[in-house]
């Protein structure tokens, strides 16, 4: 069912406008690897700072304060980057493993940053006084996300259809 | 002469190594990028400081303390990684202008963040707080960083599509 959507896609005139110019695939995936800059460093700031490693001269309210609209911002923009790539090449991701990897992880990311961003706002101090959840939540955090790096970069390389 | 140099790069152990490898390569790709993201990442906090757009109650002398130190270590990882793949392949590289112009982006970059230092940084604590606003020096630094880096990720995105 996936290959017949590819097929499908890949035939439409806005998939081929996109194949045909060849500017427009590296330049989405410009946008894309500067947007993963954005996201990646605002995470790995909060995360070292969950777990407690990093930037404790602020707290972890201002730090969230700072960090997480910029997060979520960009992962509007890395969903429609992502998609226009996926438009221009959709076999390329739809039917690779790999892509349903870093999907899967990206799901759980989402997730964590909810409840890291619903327990920072709801209930005061929540993080500083549940240590051991703020270092498992932080730890994990941070390995899905270099995770969903590692796998979009191995998309490339993995047999796809 | 030079060209021998890269030619005995790609001979070295290393060099071979990456180079005949189906996952090595990739792997340390992964490694560059994961490295270049937070290298451009870390430099966006301080320009767009610099640029005063983002963490303006911070002061620009903190942040740099701060985060700085994290970026040469990325920076580092970004370093030797982008040996490690440079070496693979030396001589086909140094004969795509996309990889040159990486290399001559990444140098202005080095000069434009000297010039930073050497220049506005010096005074810092004079215009470090809000409502202080950087001089325009430093916006200057920081908007040239932030669109080099840009670059940088671009012709470094580039080169994989040769």
């Amino acid at each position: 069912m996936i290959r017949e959507f590819c097929t499908w896609l890949a035939a439409t005139s806005l998939s081929e406008h996109i194949q045909d110019a060849f500017w427009v695939i590296p330049t989405v995936q410009t946008v894309h690897i500067v947007s993963i800059a954005i996201v990646m460093t605002s995470m790995a700031m909060l995360d070292l700072r969950l777990i407690g490693i990093a930037g404790r001269r602020q707290s972890l309210q201002e730090m969230g304060a700072r960090f997480l609209p910029w997060v979520w911002i960009t992962l509007v923009v890395l969903a429609c980057s992502g998609t226009i790539l996926i438009i221009g090449e959709p076999g390329r991701e739809l039917q690779s493993d790999m892509f349903w990897i870093k999907m899967s992880l990206l799901v759980c990311a989402l997730v964590m940053t909810l409840i890291f961003q619903t327990l920072l706002r709801r209930r005061d101090g929540f993080w500083e006084t549940h240590r051991a959840a703020a270092v498992l939540l932080g730890s994990l955090s941070l390995l899905v996300w270099v995770g969903i790096v590692g796998a979009g970069r191995w998309i490339a390389y993995v047999e796809h259809g | 002469m030079i060209k021998q140099i890269f030619q005995a790069l790609e001979g070295t152990p290393w060099g071979t190594a990456v180079r005949e490898s189906t996952w090595l390569f990739p792997t340390i790709e992964s490694i560059h990028v994961l490295s270049l993201v937070l290298v451009v990442g870390s430099i966006m906090v301080v320009d767009l400081r610099l640029l005063n757009i983002a963490s303006r109650q911070r002061s620009v002398k903190e942040l740099t303390d701060e985060i700085l130190p994290w970026t040469w270590t990325a920076f580092v990882c970004a370093l030797i990684t982008g040996s490690l793949l440079f070496s693979s392949s030396a001589v086909r590289y140094t004969g795509i202008w996309q990889f040159k112009a990486k290399m001559c982006m990444l140098v202005l970059a080095a000069i434009n963040m000297g010039i930073f230092h050497l220049g506005a940084f010096r005074s810092v604590a004079q215009w470090d707080r809000a409502p202080s606003q950087p001089p325009l020096a430093a916006q200057l630094a920081g908007g040239i960083s932030l669109s080099i880096w840009v670059i940088i990720v671009a012709l470094g995105r580039w080169i994989g599509f040769v």
